[in-house]
């Protein structure tokens, strides 16, 4: 901006800087709440008026990775003594750890839907980038008929809803046995986030001069060598800026999952939301269950911030 | 910048002399992500089309018969599916104009020297790369009308955001454009940080009202910029499925993606639910078109 002169200009740059920080404060206030409830004690994560100081606790956590059932009976006071610290907090809440015939702690659902997750993003992102890559290359370095029309056709098929493509895919996994398995979703997800790695890739490769290339050429190297070599390093940067961006997208990806799993391979997004049925859930563990699912992301939108613009737009604005 | 350096087909080049031509190359490149999306996106789909002209039910072993345009006939004679439309269409334009109002006011405010305005972005940012299905799941908790923040912290005593049938689209379409607004102001401000600074020099010096300089200098040249945004959230806006979805179950709120997800999924009217998508499928190409067409139109400057 211009330099502000004027006294009138300074006070209304003083209200514009306000005025930022209180939206950004209320865009904030409803992760800020996610974030608080994961550590309250149950009876005050609904609270009229809302709690918003209170002595934070562990219990949500203890409860998000543990599978409990109600207290028939109250522990005996040896039994409470013998228990570990985690298991004295879900007795305070009127609860029980459920154990094995051999007395082993049984799991919650929680960590399997959150390794399903990370199974899926992660091999869908490695597949969707590579693929990618080399495909972005090749549209930016040679001439090829009908180049816009493909581009387009790569464009659009990420366009389509889900669930029109869930319907067919959901018929033809029934068939061979792809319903309910991690591959089912991999599948799925490297397709969706094939042509958004070929934009975004294309973008970055164009920007990497053709001289380079020719030098190396010249030198000797064949084209693939030219290409390992001399391009992908040069692409090191976009290449991880679209990785992240996929793994977000498959990370966060809800309809496809909520229809072609339901358990063995369900990820996290579909089930957090299973958790609240109709009765009275207990949302400090959900929270707790949400803020671990968000860490990931939250943690990539700040190493991502400087691509975010280019990202958003499938690369069609650069900064 | 953004035309692409072409390599010229050249067999006799002396790269091509050597290990493999980049004929070979090329399609080696390029070939395979084709076959993959021809393969799970555009088989699937003509897979479907075939289903849209029957009466197939998945969940039964009855065979499928043909019936023809049937399906496509009563579903467009059906007046719930246009009410699904129609609610898709008020959904769409509360939240688009929602989210271009709040996105582009917070992109003039931030378009000035602000301390931290680097964090502050990034911190703006993040509702929108959070998990939909999540995030929004918590709203129902925000939007409780007896301990929801939201009714506290706007004196609204118990009223109800997600049970009243007249309220429950606009809180979906509110928790949009919390998500969304962000992304309105980051193409915003990227549009507004390009707009040539001796404009608005040449514009003081002619004493123009700040009036005259927004909608003369200002709104013309962030338009472009400004239009891919709407565009592109309108795409996604008219597929939103998660939100909706998890928030309520109002039938006020039942969008097209809803909808269909309905009938293919719980009613197991499958060869219905195909020709339903096509429908569905016709009007996202049709936007995609626009919105493409634009695209290329904007690089080009």
């Amino acid at each position: 901006m211009a330099a502000v002169r004027t006294s009138g200009e300074v006070a209304l740059n003083r209200v514009a800087i306000a005025a930022v920080i209180v939206i950004t404060l209320v865009f904030l206030a409803p992760i800020y709440w996610i974030a608080s409830t994961a550590f309250k004690p149950r009876n005050l994560a609904t609270t009229i008026p809302p709690t918003v100081l209170f002595q934070p606790e562990v219990s949500p956590w203890v409860k998000l990775f543990t599978k409990r059932s109600q207290l028939r009976t109250q522990p005996t006071p040896e039994e409470y003594e013998a228990a570990p610290w985690w298991e004295r907090i879900v007795f305070d809440g009127g609860e029980k750890v459920v154990r094995d015939g051999r007395g082993n702690v049984q799991w919650s659902a929680y960590p399997d839907r959150f390794m399903n997750s990370l199974i899926v993003a992660i091999t869908s992102t490695v597949l969707a980038v590579g693929m990618g890559t080399f495909t972005a290359y090749g549209f930016s370095r040679f001439k090829m008929k009908g180049e816009a029309d493909l581009l387009f056709f790569i464009l659009s098929t990420r366009m389509l809803p889900p669930v029109v493509v869930a319907i067919p895919m959901f018929l033809m996994y029934r068939m061979v046995g792809l319903n309910d398995t991690h591959w089912g979703l991999i599948i799925l997800y490297t397709a969706f986030n094939l042509s958004f790695s070929v934009w975004l890739m294309k973008g970055f490769i164009d920007e990497i001069p053709k001289e380079y290339e020719e030098a190396a050429l010249v030198d000797g190297y064949t084209r693939m060598q030219a290409f390992f070599k001399v391009v992908l390093p040069e692409a090191a940067t976009g290449i991880a800026a679209t990785a992240v961006f996929c793994f977000i997208t498959a990370w966060n990806e809800y309809a496809f999952a909520l229809i072609m799993t339901n358990r063995r391979a369900q990820t996290a997004p579909p089930f957090i939301p299973s958790q609240v049925g109709s009765g009275l859930p207990d949302w400090t563990v959900i929270a707790a269950g949400t803020v671990l699912f968000l860490l990931p992301v939250a943690i990539f939108t700040f190493l991502l911030r400087n691509h975010l613009l280019r990202g958003m737009s499938f690369g069609a604005i650069r900064k | 910048m953004a035309t692409a350096v072409m390599t010229r087909l050249d067999p006799q080049s002396r790269a091509a002399a050597r290990g493999w031509s980049d004929l070979t190359i090329r399609n080696l490149f390029v070939i395979p992500t084709i076959l993959f999306l021809i393969v799970f996106n555009i088989f699937p789909l003509i897979y479907s089309l075939g289903y849209s002209f029957t009466d197939f039910r998945a969940s039964t072993n009855a065979p499928a018969n043909f019936v023809g345009l049937q399906n496509y006939r009563e579903l467009l004679n059906d007046p719930f599916i246009w009410s699904n439309f129609a609610i898709t269409a008020k959904y769409v334009i509360v939240s688009v104009v929602g989210q271009v109002i709040v996105g582009f006011g917070m992109a003039m405010l931030l378009n000035r020297d602000i301390p931290l305005k680097g964090l502050l972005t990034t911190l703006l940012l993040l509702p929108m790369m959070l998990s939909m299905a999540v995030v929004g799941l918590f709203w129902k908790l925000l939007y409780d009308p007896s301990f929801g923040i939201i009714n506290y912290a706007l004196g609204l005593g118990t009223f109800e955001w997600l049970s009243n049938p007249n309220m429950a689209l606009y809180a979906v379409a509110l928790t949009d454009i919390w998500m969304w607004s962000p992304f309105v102001m980051l193409l915003s401000l990227a549009g507004l940080s390009a707009v040539p600074k001796h404009l608005y020099e040449a514009a003081a010096i002619d004493r123009a009202g700040p009036l005259y300089t927004f909608f003369r200098i200002t709104l013309p040249l962030v338009a472009p910029i400004l239009m891919i945004a709407i565009i592109f959230r309108t795409m996604e806006a008219f597929k939103t499925f998660d939100l909706a979805y998890i928030l309520t179950s109002q039938p006020t709120t039942e969008l097209i993606s809803i909808r269909l997800y309905k009938m293919a999924f719980q009613e197991w009217q499958t060869g219905r639910s195909c020709a339903l998508a096509y429908i569905v499928l016709i009007m996202i190409l049709a936007i995609t078109n626009i919105y493409v067409k634009y695209l290329n139109k904007v690089k080009e400057r």
